[in-house]
């Protein structure tokens, strides 16, 4: 389990990780930036799909769980797709359980958006929507990757992510423009979380290098898409998009907040204080 | 003597969908190949849904259904692309799922994500008619997009008053 100091310092984690550099001190891109890449496809997933996980047993009605469920059900699905081909392109001999369990916060690309906490049922179901809408977008365009391995996950993903993101919209639209209540915390949520909706447009010399080898696209390049489908959305959820600029960044470098912590406290735990078990 | 690959296709089809019993691995059109490489026999699988939990039961079946046949060197390969759809489901598959009470994925009705008609239909009555597997009644309405499985939404009919599994196009 990462202490809390391992997050605090984070940036002085990030230069002792083997084959990771800190991006910003590099003019060209770091070693292996193909597994880096495909690390922080996959730790979206990974990250998102057990924050949803934590609904099972909790949500509101039964449907309601059993989707929740499902739906992690297929991140986790996702993640495994993309972090053993991390492993292989590493090639280190790391498997998607080893990158998943045997990794400390630092390590982890995910973006800040996808740790943060559940909140109430509006709250993740918003967080949903926003990461959907960025998802589907950004498996369209892999599905062209110079990489067969990648289209054929992206491909494969694409499908899934839509009915998520079907469902995330209808949800988002039905509790904005549904009572007093639910809009008004439909609202809060779209305020709270905004700010970390911009890390998943922001390119480093991942990004670029990615972009360059015909790989994946500049994340940039998927932001008219997104905000178009969350402009359609907001509008018909009667819910204001917040005006503000400023945006968190720093996951997708392994600069995370300390949310993160508690998700790996509990993931991995049982790594963690049983090495090697298997059942 | 090895035997032909039409035979070990007809084997296959007696192997059981581990979560829906009723319809086998060549019904749900996840068998992608069959074919001899000298002296080993190698199957290519491809998975549903990524996450299904199915899957490495899926492998395991096929793996003793086939040494029970007396196959000796065998290799299961994955293969992802292209990406499983529920087209691919056999029209006897689709019948053995109705008879069980599941009703079959209407062609051509896979989400794409795109949501412009969506919020029109949203509002309208245009989504897909999903007949009842028990009385045929067109009156049936979703409860979830989701079921029991990944592959399942939950349905309920207006005339019998049955809920229903609606086994989701992909
Ligand atoms: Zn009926």
């Amino acid at each position: 389990m990462p202490s809390l100091t391992d997050v605090m310092t984070a940036d002085a984690d990030l230069t002792r990780a083997p084959g990771i550099r800190t991006i910003a001190a590099l003019g060209a891109a770091p070693e292996n930036a193909f597994a880096e890449w495909l690390c922080r496809m996959g730790d979206n997933c990974l990250i998102l799909g057990h924050r949803i996980s934590e609904w099972c047993g909790h949500a509101p009605v039964l449907e309601e769980d059993i989707a929740l469920a499902n739906t992690a059900l297929d991140l986790i699905g996702q993640t495994r797709l993309w972090l053993d081909l991390a492993g292989e392109v590493e090639g280190k001999g790391r498997s998607a359980d080893t990158l998943a369990y045997l990794r400390d916060a630092a390590q982890f690309r995910n973006v800040l958006l996808v740790e943060r906490p559940n909140g109430d049922f509006g709250h993740t179901l918003m967080r949903q929507f926003l990461f959907d809408a960025w998802h589907i977008e950004m498996l369209r365009a892999l599905q062209s990757s110079a990489d067969p391995r990648v289209a054929g996950i992206a491909a494969k993903a694409a499908k899934e992510v839509a009915y998520h993101l079907e469902r995330s919209a209808d949800l988002v639209i039905r509790l904005g423009d549904g009572t007093e209540e639910s809009r008004a915390r439909m609202q809060t949520a779209l305020d709270r979380l905004w700010p970390y909706t911009g890390e998943l447009f922001m390119g480093d010399a991942v990004d670029q290098a990615m972009a360059e080898a015909g790989i994946a696209p500049d994340p940039a390049s998927l932001r008219a898409a997104w905000d178009s489908t969350v402009a359609e959305v907001m509008a018909t959820a009667t819910l204001v998009r917040p005006g503000g600029t400023f945006q968190h960044r720093g996951g997708k470098q392994g600069r995370h907040t300390e949310a993160l912590g508690y998700i790996l406290a509990d993931m991995q735990f049982l790594q963690r204080a049983y090495p090697g078990a298997v059942w | 003597m090895l035997p032909d690959v039409g035979t070990v296709r007809d084997w296959l089809s007696q192997v059981p969908d581990p979560e829906i019993p009723v319809i086998s691995l060549t019904d749900l059109g996840i068998i992608r190949d069959v074919e001899w490489q000298g002296d080993t026999l190698v199957v290519t699988v491809t998975p549903t849904y990524s996450g299904c939990p199915a899957t490495s039961v899926i492998n395991l079946d096929i793996e003793a259904a086939l040494r029970a046949r007396g196959i000796g060197k065998l290799r299961l390969e994955r293969r992802l692309s292209p990406p499983w759809t529920t087209d691919w489901i056999t029209p006897e598959g689709r019948e053995k799922l109705r008879a069980y009470g599941i009703a079959p994925p209407v062609d051509g009705t896979a989400a794409d994500g795109r949501l412009a008609g969506r919020v029109a239909r949203l509002a309208g009555t245009s989504n897909p008619v999903i007949p009842c597997p028990r009385c045929g009644s067109t009156r049936t309405e979703k409860v979830s997009q989701f079921g029991s499985t990944p592959c399942k939404a939950s349905y309920r009919c207006a005339d019998c008053l049955e809920p229903f599994d609606y086994f989701k196009c992909i």
